[in-house]
């Protein structure tokens, strides 16, 4: 690989272990705080699945950008503006409706998404998305019920499951849109093309707001803004979490 | 009964996975099966009754002169077993007198419950885990403290990444599955 290939597959895998690292720690925030035990249980072994897929993204990442840059220099030693994850990522955890439509709607997303990045000419990338897969069938299957059973529950838990698709159904669309970087490294058969999951992943997502009594957002709005690191103001306030130990403490190990 | 035969498209009877049956020829063929019986003593942590052989993490030995390289490969991707499983490589290594040696990960073929054999099953079972259901990832686990089917699925995540919760309608005996993966 040339040097601005290998920079650029870098930066991909910055993005795709931003998301995973942002989304694992939001899950994460649910540890001991579950609406039950077994559901506690069920949060953070998702988010500790989504911290092991960051660990092998950045891990990767670090290994092409070499020198001094490693996986938790880039987990730990970046601010905001240097964090490309997607907004939905970052938005707060909200109540349990909004942590699980958010995490039904990017589970169906990520089968898509990991399915063709299995295809990847990037070797490491495709063994990546074949390891991560696996994984994610098993939270589509647990998000997806989960949306079944707050849509067939009561009123209190249909207004909570259509609130929160309402809040999240504006930050969808960045989920397929390509820029200069991936579209240069799909036409190379490294990335995926995101704008290719954007019909299959409505089909999918559809078919189970049928089963439920949901309104589909009519849409209207988006924002974007994360893969060019200008984010919601959420996410600073996460890092200081995420990140406390190695600010207050630099380069401290255990 | 375990079939040494790698996969053929078409056939009915249960085979291995090609990918396993390529790692039991990697040890059966080895030039120094030694190393591999020093590793036999290295269980999975969560679950002692199985090694990291048995398990299929352990993909590989190899020596790089006076290095032995040991490749291994992750059951989930966050599974904190990993790191455990990493020391006690080198401590297994250290201690029978391999004093030079290197961990590698590697990810592909991605790790599968199918890989473990019939004898490690059965231990799996005897120690109160319900093994893997073959195929399909919907299929319920039998009870392994009593042997009855009426089960119920009580959260699809256990104890750690790699089991899920169910409980037996007969018994009435929680009990960890081993998800198929
Ligand atoms: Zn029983």
């Amino acid at each position: 690989m040339d040097n601005d290939l290998t920079q650029a597959t870098a930066d991909y895998a910055v993005r795709l272990g931003d998301d995973a690292l942002i989304l694992g720690h939001r899950l994460s925030e649910w540890c001991s705080r579950g609406p039950f035990m077994e559901e506690d249980l069920a949060l953070t072994n998702v988010a500790l699945d989504y911290i092991g897929r960051a660990r092998m993204f950045l891990g990767y990442a670090a290994q092409l950008r070499g020198g001094e840059c490693t996986e938790d220099t880039l987990a730990y030693q970046r601010d905001c503006r240097e964090f490309t994850n997607l907004l939905i990522n970052e938005l707060p955890r909200g109540d349990f409706a909004f942590t699980m439509v958010r995490q039904y709607l990017l589970d169906e997303h990520s089968l898509l998404f990991l399915d063709q990045l299995g295809r990847s000419s990037d070797s490491e990338l495709a063994a990546i998305a074949g390891k991560a897969i696996k994984e994610s069938r098993y939270h589509q299957r647990r998000s997806r019920e989960w949306m079944l059973r707050l849509g067939d529950g009561t009123e209190e838990s249909q207004r909570r499951l259509q609130n929160a698709l309402d809040d999240l159904w504006g930050y969808t669309p960045e989920l397929f849109l390509m820029d200069e970087l991936e579209t240069a490294l799909y036409e190379l058969g490294i990335a995926v093309d995101r704008a290719a999951l954007q019909a299959p992943w409505q089909a999918a997502v559809h078919s189970v707001f049928s089963e439920t009594a949901v309104t589909v957002p009519s849409g209207g709005w988006e924002v974007v803004g994360g893969r060019t690191g200008y984010h919601t103001e959420h996410l600073g306030h996460l890092l200081s979490d995420l990140q406390f130990v190695q600010r207050a403490y630099p380069g401290c190990q255990w | 009964m375990v079939n040494t035969q790698p996969c053929v498209s078409g056939s009915t009877i249960p085979l291995l996975p090609h990918e396993e049956y390529e790692r039991r020829q990697r040890r059966a063929q080895s030039s120094h099966p030694e190393l591999w019986c020093v590793l036999d003593a290295v269980k999975d942590p969560e679950i002692p009754v199985i090694s990291i052989w048995e398990l299929g993490v352990l993909q590989n030995i190899e020596r790089e002169g006076e290095t032995v390289v040991v490749t291994i490969t992750p059951t989930y991707s966050g599974c904190p077993a990993m790191d455990v499983i990493r020391e006690e490589i080198a401590t297994a290594l250290t201690t029978a007198g391999y004093g030079q040696h290197r961990v590698l990960t590697q990810l592909s073929p991605a790790w599968s419950s199918t890989w473990m054999d019939d004898d490690a099953r059965a231990r799996l079972q005897a120690y109160g885990i319900a093994a893997p259901v073959a195929g399909d990832v919907r299929s319920d686990p039998a009870c392994p403290h009593c042997g009855s089917v009426e089960v119920r699925s009580i959260s699809e995540f256990g104890s750690t990444a790699c089991k899920a919760l169910f409980q037996c309608l007969d018994c009435r005996e929680p009990f960890d599955y081993f998800k198929s993966f």
